[in-house]
């Protein structure tokens, strides 16, 4: 192949990667905001927690990988669902932008919490054995193949989940209008609780998977990374699933590209400038729709 | 009245003192009235005078004060998510129809709680004849279908809990006259099934002629009560509500 083609190759591979873990994150923020209109801005810290999970599971526990991502999947989920008993329930009522500062307050408290368990930087053990092929000039390694399947394959589960279960159905009837939902003798809160604890998961194998590609872990690397993921979901449409996904991917190749043809500082810069100009370009994103607001 | 000395065990439903309030505001002042099993039973009134909090109240939706006995059992701490289950179906105001979703699944939503899967699959004929309309689009989004359709998924959807007493509110709404007098003739027909009907309504014209008992409601209490027929002629209901 041509040196043009392989660099182009290994770049899209790069971005896949990138992008998988943010639609996996994007996906929280979709969910959470399509069945309660709500930004869940903790949620980035959420991931953070879940690449600490990761850290106790492999290291005090020394797991091995899958039993490591299911457990950090299961205890980011539980910590979703805590998160929303305990702080954004009792102000289901209450002004937007109190259950907003709420979530503004929970990402700090486990950022801080954690700060406090963890002073220092950890370093995750590499829990795969990691194998680099050479594809014709495009490296390949084991590690970047696991994250964008596993991630690519718990996406396709939540979109079956979303679209063709009942717990879907009932997530979807939510976000259209959960007044009215107790008179299907559906329990609203159940499903709420289920939506924080699938987003919280994802969030959680994403924590893995970040943490296994970047195995330097600290309390504030769920600030960008979140941000980048909210991005994702406002670019796709926020509120929509394939949305976020969709979102994520162009975002993870836009950064790749800005890296790859201008100084890397500039990526960051470029990630905020797409949400800007997509605010006032396209306020509902890619796959949104406007929806007049009910009264 | 005349109604409460009916045998007990032939009500349906029994409200008693029933008292609403939003924001401090108080929306329904005592009021009390009872559906006998197998009826159709309607309650009347201007915009504003209680009649969507009672059905709220009595599906859970709305906290109250009062009782509200369905088949000898209280409501008052039941959670709305099992008041369907008990056997009330309630199509609410403004019909409350899933526009994200299909036909298909808005209906499929109200047998949550059901496991009998060969009876639904009856449940499900039974609402495609009735509503031939429904079947023609059953994997449409259901936001895209017209205020008759919509209003006939949301009938349709009611029926699919099976409820033993159906609350209607304002099924008429917004309807061209040949459609009410369908959803009319609809809602007789399935009363005709067995199952009792609690009417809410502002076409009194209508609802008077079909119902076996009325309640007419001013801000928020009973003023008036009787056979539908009879209130039919009654000067002050002419005057008030049928525009005579």
């Amino acid at each position: 192949m041509s040196d043009g083609i392989v660099y182009w190759l290994q770049q899209i591979l790069n971005a896949l990667q990138l992008g998988s873990i943010y639609a996996l994150i994007a996906l929280g923020y979709t969910m959470v905001y399509g069945i309660l209109t709500m930004i869940n801005f903790a949620h980035g810290d959420v991931f953070m927690i879940g690449a600490f999970f990761c850290f106790l599971a492999a290291t005090a526990l020394g797991l091995s990988f899958a039993p490591t991502l299911l457990l950090t999947m299961l205890g980011a989920a539980l910590l979703g669902v805590v998160i929303e008993r305990l702080a954004y329930k009792p102000l289901r009522n209450a002004p937007r932008v109190s259950a907003i500062i709420t979530a503004l307050g929970v990402g700090l408290f486990l950022e801080n919490f954690t700060l406090a368990l963890a002073p220092y930087p950890k370093h995750i053990p590499p829990l795969l054995e990691n194998v680099t092929w050479n594809l014709g000039g495009v490296s390949v390694s084991s590690l970047q193949v696991i994250i964008i399947f596993l991630s690519l394959g718990l996406m396709i589960v939540l979109d079956y989940v979303v679209h063709r279960t009942p717990v879907g159905m009932a997530m979807r009837a939510i976000s259209w209008d959960k007044t009215f939902v107790p008179l299907m003798g559906i329990p609203v809160n159940l499903i709420i609780s289920i939506t924080f604890a699938i987003g919280a998961g994802l969030a959680g194998a994403a924590g893995t998977m970040y943490a296994l590609a970047y195995p330097v872990i600290d309390p504030y690397m769920g600030i960008m990374v979140g941000w980048k993921a909210f991005i994702s979901a406002v670019v796709g449409g926020i509120g929509n699933i394939r949305g976020a996904m969709i979102g994520a991917f162009i975002l993870g190749g836009v950064e790749i590209m800005v890296a790859a043809f201008f100084p890397s500082t500039y990526r960051d810069f470029v990630a905020f400038t797409l949400l800007l100009l997509l605010i006032v370009i396209r306020p509902y994103g890619i796959l949104g729709q406007p929806r007049i607001q009910k009264v | 009245m005349s109604e409460a000395t009916g045998a007990v065990e032939n009500l349906q439903l029994d409200v008693r003192d029933l008292e609403v309030h939003y924001d401090g505001i108080r929306a329904l002042h005592g009021v009390s009235f009872s559906v006998p099993k197998g009826e159709i039973v309607t309650l009347i009134g201007a915009n504003g005078a209680g009649k969507t909090s009672i059905l709220r109240a009595i599906s859970g939706l709305t906290p109250y004060a009062g009782s509200i006995v369905f088949e000898g059992q209280d409501l008052q701490r039941v959670p709305a998510h099992q008041i369907v289950g008990l056997g009330i179906a309630h199509v609410p105001e403004g019909r409350g129809i899933f526009g994200n979703l299909t036909v298909q699944e808005n209906l499929r939503l109200a047998t949550w709680q059901r496991k009998d899967k060969e009876e639904i699959e009856i449940d499900y004929d039974r609402v495609f004849t009735i509503f031939p309309r429904l079947m023609e689009r059953r994997d449409q989004p259901s936001g895209t279908l017209s205020g008759g359709e919509q209003q006939m998924l949301a009938v349709g959807r009611a029926l699919m809990s099976r409820g033993r007493l159906l609350l209607l509110d304002e099924p008429s709404m917004g309807l061209a006259p040949r459609l009410v007098r369908e959803i009319f003739r609809v809602i007789e027909d399935i009363n005709q099934t067995g199952v009792t009907i609690l009417l809410v309504e502002q076409n009194a014209n209508m609802a008077l002629r079909i119902a076996s008992r009325a309640y007419v409601l001013e801000t928020g209490a009973v003023i008036l009560s009787g056979a539908g027929r009879e209130l039919l002629g009654d000067p002050r209901v002419k005057e008030a509500y049928l525009g005579a």
